[in-house]
């Protein structure tokens, strides 16, 4: 396979499997959660068939609204996509693999989580500027625990570029168990979980308007347009996982522009998604959701251990 | 528990099961097949109700009845939800808000009275806050019966709906 | 050379026009003076950037006993571009701004003067020539802040805590310049940098320091900033942005050429004590910017933000040059002033905005603007493009530079010094910490300020303003978007420009195509690439939401939970907004809330009215400064006592005076 037909492949199964298997995920891990409650719970599939049903619906705009809301979920899920397309995550040869900067994938999330905050502001309603207001807090929050996880990472490779950390993870396996990488994982789980809006930062199945977050944020949205916001929320979602999963434990990732190498890495990285979003939701069933001002000191220890990673990095040098 | 209804109509009401889902309009069908297929969110609006027919509700999402397994969910806000799941009798202070909500559906939509007091006032028909039942604002695509409703009732209610 | 002494020259002649001309066409004649001379100067600087090669020349009759010496080195030729940039914007935005006091003789002649003082300033190469265009700049601009007194009353105070940071500032710029000075045989600065070998190690670092001190307070470091969110707020919108685009920078630039060009680097602390006010300076500015409620103070506490990023930047290159990393201090301070560029069109975008908004709402307070985006499209869009480069966002120019300033603080890891690893671990830190919290305020700002329904009277009556503010902060808008989509395309120059500030020879390039590509450093981005990416998607879902969706939108009223009236004031405000991040940072941020309850009449049970107030002061100047200005005030009122008005003490102390002198001079 020649070396531009295999970066097109692995970017477009990358979309494929990120865009259609982070919505099954998303079914996955509220499947555990009921069968953790003694339930059978929703198919697995589910949340695909809620996409297809709500795409017939029709669209409505509140009366203050202005092109914001429209826009907005269209920038959540072109972001992720772009992001996924360029990340390593079934092979480290994607499409502009060169252009696969971590802080790259880090501000293209920024730039979804802004687009939300402005379509819940761009409703004129309390509940979508409580949304916004507790999902920039939580962000703010959480961006430097983040930034400062993974520049540990890219510490540690000397680079920032995505593939060349999985690479040298890869190869170093003193890398992959050592003190920077554990602290940097339990930093970075941490704000997954934030990022993502799980219990305990946020319960994606409330009912109640003042226990909600990212809800609150989307509460104006019907139809195609929800269809949307639920499809890119997911593939930040899936993309965060994979992530997580691929920088942390990168073997089965192609390294070789084989067919055989492609199918292990799509089936690895299925795997690894499934395991992370296995552990996600048992976290889920064990906990309850925090309250808002006790989220703070969660994150601060997130940024706590992103800087310990950082300085494990620099002692063990 | 056994008691006797008294409605408005005269007719007495006991322990009487009646038929658990009677299809008032041609749309369920057509919503069934044609949009939801094994997707139904329900917005849930009490307008008025002694919450008897919420604590079966919430049975029939718990573990046992489960609900959730045929796909049918509740949700927050009547934009996400493909109508209301409507219980109570409509009450004065409750008018507005039911209309709101009713406003603020995404067609198609479907409405589901559930309980008895929902379908025809049950036995709070004539109580001085009353202002009328559900049928008064909307004709429900569906109605359970009961007061308060089994949650099996319920959930085949809701499955006839959903079509799964 | 011929191009920048022109552009001085038009300079001069718009500020003449100013004064001479009547009414009627003073401001269209002065400002079309004062765009020729800023554009002549972006030309002869970019022509400097462009081959390198500085060039002196020694004017004599300018100034008494020593004259004025100018040189353009690029790193000059750098700062001199970014105020000529911002400087058009201002002279097109000042064509429709200009009204009452703003347009009168001294109005506009003084702002003239102000740009004029901003273009001299990082040219001029000897002392005199330097100290008299530093004060040209701090008078006219102090000038200008009152400028519009009757209509703003807190310009007094504003103006007067400026002039008097300023003048202290200038002082301690002052004598750090004659103690380096008084080592050298003359007054360039050639010579200075000549001569500051004689001096001791501890003379160095007393010159550094007292300039430093004056040189941070002009680009508002914490704990000297206290009069940057006082008077850029008052100042009229032009000369706002040209303040915190440019004047603020004259500070860093003051910096870099005292501390690398005159005395060569110096002692690695130095650059420490830099990069320690930077993270300062950064997370502060931050933390106000998100709980600040009116527009332009929120700007001014974001400039100190993006200043003291810049500070840590400067701090880092020079602690690296310090340890013998030349490479790797190139790369920092190159990213100091990419961000230095960036930041000066966006944040002049964003004021010149501000005052747009100002001016068609008649208010500033976030709280009670919305709606804007109805009614004002223009100037939500390029607020919206401002926001989004100050927040970092991909493609734009903010990210740019924040990715090269992380870049250069990530390779400075590599085997180096403590210090060094110390200043390289802040300096990460506080870019994340600001990145978040700068985030939440310009989302505060768009969402807030322009989204949503209108929260006041002004706010629902306003109309777009005049054609020339909207072309004004359009043509700031354009760097933002072409320094982030390709930055490759001026990385040689800053490069360049980084060189002459370390004193190091020709760079190795990192540009590659418009992205950048850091050779030996591996670490890349591609802007244009993901731009075109991104479009790529959003078309495809557009033509998918166009084929699949068949029914336009209905429009219908929000659904507020069943509530039956939804009013403006049901909505989030700024403060509201900003809640849950002051409440985590109180103990920084000290806010103080005040409850007045008002009794009724007849009896204390019943309440007529209860007023909540809340407050946010600036926690260094009611710590520090307050404290400070009633000791010297007691002190004042203690020397008061000393003249009681008996002409024996009054000869005594003559008398001791020269008694002291005498003994000192002998």
């Amino acid at each position: 396979m020649t070396t531009t037909l295999w970066s097109w492949t692995t970017s477009l199964l990358q979309v494929v499997i990120v865009g259609v298997g982070s919505l099954i995920l998303i079914g996955f891990m509220a499947k555990v959660k009921a069968r953790a409650e003694g339930r059978v719970g929703s198919p697995v599939t589910q949340p695909l068939r809620d996409v297809r049903k709500l795409l017939r619906k029709e669209r409505l705009h509140a009366h203050h609204s202005s092109l914001v809301l429209p826009f907005a979920p269209m920038i959540i899920t072109a972001t992720a996509v772009v992001a996924v397309w360029i990340s390593p995550l079934v092979g480290t040869h994607p499409v502009m693999v060169s252009g696969a900067d971590i802080f790259v994938i880090v501000y293209l999330l920024l730039t979804g989580s802004v687009a939300a905050a402005l379509a819940g502001l761009d409703a004129a309603t309390a509940f979508g500027g409580m949304g916004s207001s507790r999902a920039m807090t939580i962000g703010a929050l959480a961006e430097p625990a983040l930034l400062v996880g993974v520049i540990a990472l890219a510490i540690q490779s000397g680079s920032s570029n995505l593939a060349v950390i999985v690479a040298s993870t890869l190869h170093n396996s003193d890398h992959a168990f050592g003190p920077v990488h554990l602290f940097a994982l339990g930093a970075l789980v941490i704000v997954v979980i934030a990022e993502t809006g799980r219990i305990p930062v946020d319960n994606p199945a409330t009912h109640l308007e003042l226990t909600m977050v990212h809800e609150a944020m989307i509460l104006e949205y019907a139809g195609p347009e929800l269809a949307l916001v639920t499809l890119g929320e997911a593939m930040r979602l899936g993309l965060l996982f994979s992530l997580v999963a691929n920088l942390f434990f990168p073997w089965g990732v192609a390294t070789s522009s084989s067919a055989a190498a492609l199918a292990l890495g799509v089936a690895a990285l299925v795997a690894k998604l499934l395991v992370l979003a296995l552990v996600v939701a048992l976290i889920e069933v064990r906990s309850a959701k925090l309250r808002l001002f006790r989220l703070p000191e969660l994150l601060a220890g997130a940024f706590a251990l992103s800087v310990l990673a950082i300085v494990m990095g620099l002692v063990t040098r | 528990m056994r008691f006797r209804l008294r409605r408005r109509d005269g007719a007495l009401r006991g322990l009487v099961r009646r038929p658990i889902s009677e299809r008032v309009t041609e749309r369920p069908a057509q919503v069934a097949g044609v949009y939801l297929r094994g997707s139904l969110q329900l917005r849930h609006v009490d307008v008025g109700s002694c919450n008897g027919c919420e604590v079966e509700i919430a049975s029939a999402f718990a573990p046992h009845y489960d609900a959730a397994q045929y796909g049918i969910r509740l949700v927050a806000s009547p934009r996400h939800a493909d109508g209301l799941l409507v219980t109570g009798v409509v009450t004065h202070n409750m008018e507005g808000p039911l209309r709101q909500t009713l406003a603020a559906l995404a067609e198609p939509s479907v409405v589901v009275a559930c309980g008895d007091c929902a379908v025809n006032g049950g036995i709070f028909s004539d109580a001085h806050a009353v202002v009328g039942t559900l049928s008064d604002y909307v004709t429900p695509d569906v109605t359970i019966v009961g007061c308060p409703p089994h949650p099996r009732d319920i959930v085949a209610a809701l499955r006839s709906l959903g079509g799964r | 050379m011929v191009w920048y002494l022109l552009a001085l020259a038009f300079g001069a002649a718009a500020a003449l026009a100013g004064v001479v001309l009547p009414r009627h066409g003073r401001v269209a004649v002065s400002m079309a003076l004062g765009a020729s001379s800023c554009a002549l100067a972006l030309v002869a600087s970019v022509q400097e950037l462009v081959c390198g090669v500085a060039w002196t020349v020694h004017v004599t009759q300018l100034l008494p006993f020593s004259g004025v010496t100018l040189s353009l080195d690029p790193l000059a030729a750098l700062f001199v571009a970014l105020t000529a940039m911002v400087g058009l914007a201002a002279c097109v935005y000042f064509l429709g701004y200009a009204h009452g006091p703003t347009a009168s003789r001294s109005g506009v002649s003084v702002f003239m003067l102000f740009v004029l003082a901003l273009l001299v300033v990082p040219a001029a190469a000897n002392v005199m020539g330097f100290l008299f265009a530093w004060e040209l700049m701090a008078l006219s601009s102090l000038v200008l802040i009152l400028s519009e007194q009757a209509t703003r009353p807190r310009a007094r105070s504003a103006a007067l805590w400026y002039a008097a940071m300023t003048q202290a500032g200038a002082v301690s710029i002052v004598l750090g310049l004659l103690l380096v000075a008084s080592s050298a045989p003359g007054q360039d600065f050639a010579q200075l940098a000549a001569g500051a070998a004689h001096l001791s190690a501890a003379q160095r670092s007393l010159a550094f320091a007292l300039t430093l001190v004056g040189f941070a307070s002009k680009a508002g470091a914490v704990p000297l900033h206290v009069w940057l969110p006082k008077a850029h707020p008052e100042a009229p919108s032009p000369v706002s942005a040209l303040m915190s685009s440019s004047m603020v920078t004259m500070g860093v630039y003051g910096i870099l050429r005292v501390g690398e060009g005159l005395l060569h680097g110096g002692n690695l602390w130095w650059w420490v004590a830099v990069a320690a006010l930077g993270v300062l300076s950064a997370v502060y500015g931050s933390l106000h910017a998100t709980t600040a409620r009116d527009f332009k103070r929120l700007l001014a506490y974001s400039t100190i933000d993006v200043m003291g990023l810049v500070l840590t930047g400067v701090g880092a290159a020079g602690v690296l040059y310090d340890t013998g990393q030349r490479e790797d201090a190139r790369l920092a301070l190159m990213a100091s002033l990419l961000l230095l560029v960036a930041h000066a069109a966006f944040k002049g975008s964003l004021f010149l905005v501000a005052g747009s908004v100002e001016r068609a709402t008649g208010t500033r307070n976030l709280d009670r603007l919305g709606g804007l985006v109805h009614t004002m499209p223009t100037t939500t869009c390029l607020v919206v493009i401002g926001a989004a480069a100050i927040m970092a966002l991909p493609t734009l120019s903010g990210f740019s530079s924040e990715w090269l300033l992380l870049q250069g603080l990530l390779h400075g890891f590599a085997d180096s010094s403590t210090p060094a690893v110390i200043v390289m671990l802040l300096g990460v830190v506080a870019l994340a910490l600001t990145g978040g919290l700068g985030a939440v305020a310009f989302v505060k700002v768009v969402g807030i300020g322009f989204l949503g329904q209108a929260r006041s009277e002004g706010a629902a009556t306003a109309v777009e303003v005049s054609r020339w503010m909207r072309l004004a902060a359009g043509l700031l808008a354009v760097p933002s978007v072409v320094l982030g989509l390709a930055p490759g395309l001026v990385v040689n120059t800053l490069s360049r420009a980084a060189s002459a500030a370390l004193g190091v020879g020709a760079a190795s390039p990192v540009a590659r195509g418009t992205g950048l590509l850091l050779s030996h450093l591996s670490g890349d981005i591609a802007p244009l690439e993901l731009l075109v990416a991104v479009v790529a998607v959003l078309a495809a879902l557009l033509g998918a939401n166009r084929a699949l969706v068949q029914r336009r939108a209905r429009r219908v009223a929000a659904w507020g939970c069943g509530r039956e009236e939804q009013t403006p004031r049901m909505q989030y405000t700024a403060t509201s907004f900003a809640e849950p991040l002051q409440r985590v940072f109180s103990d920084v941020l000290r806010p103080q809330t005040d409850v007045e309850v008002t009794h009724a009449v007849e009896s204390r049970y019943f309440q007529e009215s209860v007023t909540y107030s809340q407050h946010i002061a600036d926690v260094v100047e009611v710590r520090s400064y307050r404290p400070l200005i009633s000791l010297v005030m007691r002190l004042g009122e203690g020397a008061r006592r000393l003249h009681n008005g008996s002409i024996h003490r009054y000869l005594a102390f003559g008398f001791v005076a020269l008694l002291v002198v005498v003994v000192v001079l002998s």
